[in-house]
């Protein structure tokens, strides 16, 4: 079956990325195909490279990022809502003359219309958050 | 324009319902989810909206955000209509335990193309129970 | 259709209102906090116990264990499922609306 998960808060404060992520998983090793990930509110936050967790805690992004070079995932973070909290890809950030960016290995920015072409073509949309 | 005019016929729709539950201004779900319903109108879609438990706060009149910096984006609701999302379920359970009646709610409009473009609510006052059934009969829910 | 809660019955009224519109031939899955309600012994047991039989209730076993909760302290109608039976179930139902 082909699934979209939605994943609507950031990453350590609420529960929401870490069940997304055992969920992905799972999915994956039953065989089913995940269409997309999408990151929406403050999700998009899970797709920063510059988190430091203590050494001894999971890493949420780099657990994303594994996880979408091993299977090839599609992980997109929501464009208005990056740009709201401050998660730049290198485009952006020269579009709005930052001097950085920050978008993590394996994700890429685009727009709502993504998660709406989620709804159309998978299977099931299952979503987390607070 | 109608989604056959657009080529993509009934079959090929599919019902998005974007459920709302929590009030706006106190957390930014309200206003992130009806952008995700203004991007989605361009979808053709079977799009439909439903404002239960606090989610009924972001459709009633008289919104002023003046005095705390925050845009007040209750209009938008009310332009929804031109974005053919004309479908709006209000619970009146969920009116009543807050004290609330219809009256209290925005005016929200669609001209309805069918009818020789004649104005009309795209509010629909729902019990509890039609509104359960209408989460049932949803191929695709998002509730922020 | 399949409904997931991840809010204590204890702090916000999430449960409540699942349950409120939940129908026969649905499934609940409980989740991160939502887990809370599927113990025994506390002030919304009696409310699950006595829901509609053909009602599905199911809490995920890692969300429990992380918090302390042994399976004999479950309300008798509680299924415990893990990430892949939360997979399963969201196959089995053909929309699934998170309580958030």
């Amino acid at each position: 079956m082909k699934f979209g998960i939605l994943v609507n808060e950031g990453p350590y404060t609420h529960q929401a990325s870490d069940s997304a992520y055992h969920f992905t998983k799972a999915a994956l090793e039953k065989g089913h195909e995940i269409y997309r990930v999408f990151f929406y509110n403050d999700g998009v936050n899970n797709g920063s490279r510059l988190t430091v967790p203590p050494q001894d805690e999971r890493n949420i992004q780099n657990n994303w990022t594994e996880l979408a070079e091993k299977h090839d995932l599609d992980l997109v973070v929501c464009v208005a809502a990056a740009q709201r909290r401050g998660i730049l890809d290198e485009n952006e950030a020269k579009r709005h003359s930052k001097n950085a960016d920050n978008i993590a290995p394996g994700f890429r920015i685009s727009g709502l219309g993504q998660l709406i072409e989620t709804g159309i073509e998978c299977d099931r949309v299952v979503a987390f958050g607070d | 324009m109608s989604a056959e005019e657009n080529g993509a016929g009934a079959e090929d729709q599919k019902k998005f319902l974007y459920v709302n539950r929590r009030a706006p201004y106190g957390t930014i779900y309200a206003l992130e989810s009806l952008e995700v319903v203004l991007i989605g109108a361009a979808f053709d879609q079977d799009v439909s909206l439903a404002f239960f438990d606090d989610g009924v706060f972001q459709i009633i009149k008289g919104q002023d955000t003046a005095g705390i910096g925050m845009k007040n984006f209750s209009p938008t609701y009310r332009a929804l209509g031109d974005y053919e999302v004309t479908k709006l379920y209000v619970e009146k359970e969920s009116l009543e335990e807050r004290g609330l009646t219809a009256d209290d709610l925005m005016e929200i409009t669609y001209e309805d193309e069918d009818d020789d473009w004649a104005e009309k609510s795209s509010v629909q006052l729902v019990s509890r129970a039609e509104l359960s059934e209408i989460m049932a009969a949803q191929d695709v829910i998002l509730s922020f | 259709m399949l409904h997931t809660v991840n809010k204590s019955p204890f702090e916000k009224t999430t449960f409540d209102s699942c349950l409120n519109h939940a129908r026969p031939g649905d499934a609940i899955l409980l989740i991160e906090d939502g887990v809370y309600a599927a113990v025994k012994g506390t002030a919304v047991a009696e409310r699950v116990a006595a829901l509609n039989g053909d009602l599905s209730i199911y809490a995920l076993g890692p969300d429990l264990s992380a918090r302390g909760i042994k399976d004999t302290s479950l309300i008798e109608r509680i299924s415990v499922v893990d990430y892949g039976g939360f997979v399963d179930l969201v196959a089995e139902h053909d929309v699934s609306q998170a309580w958030l």
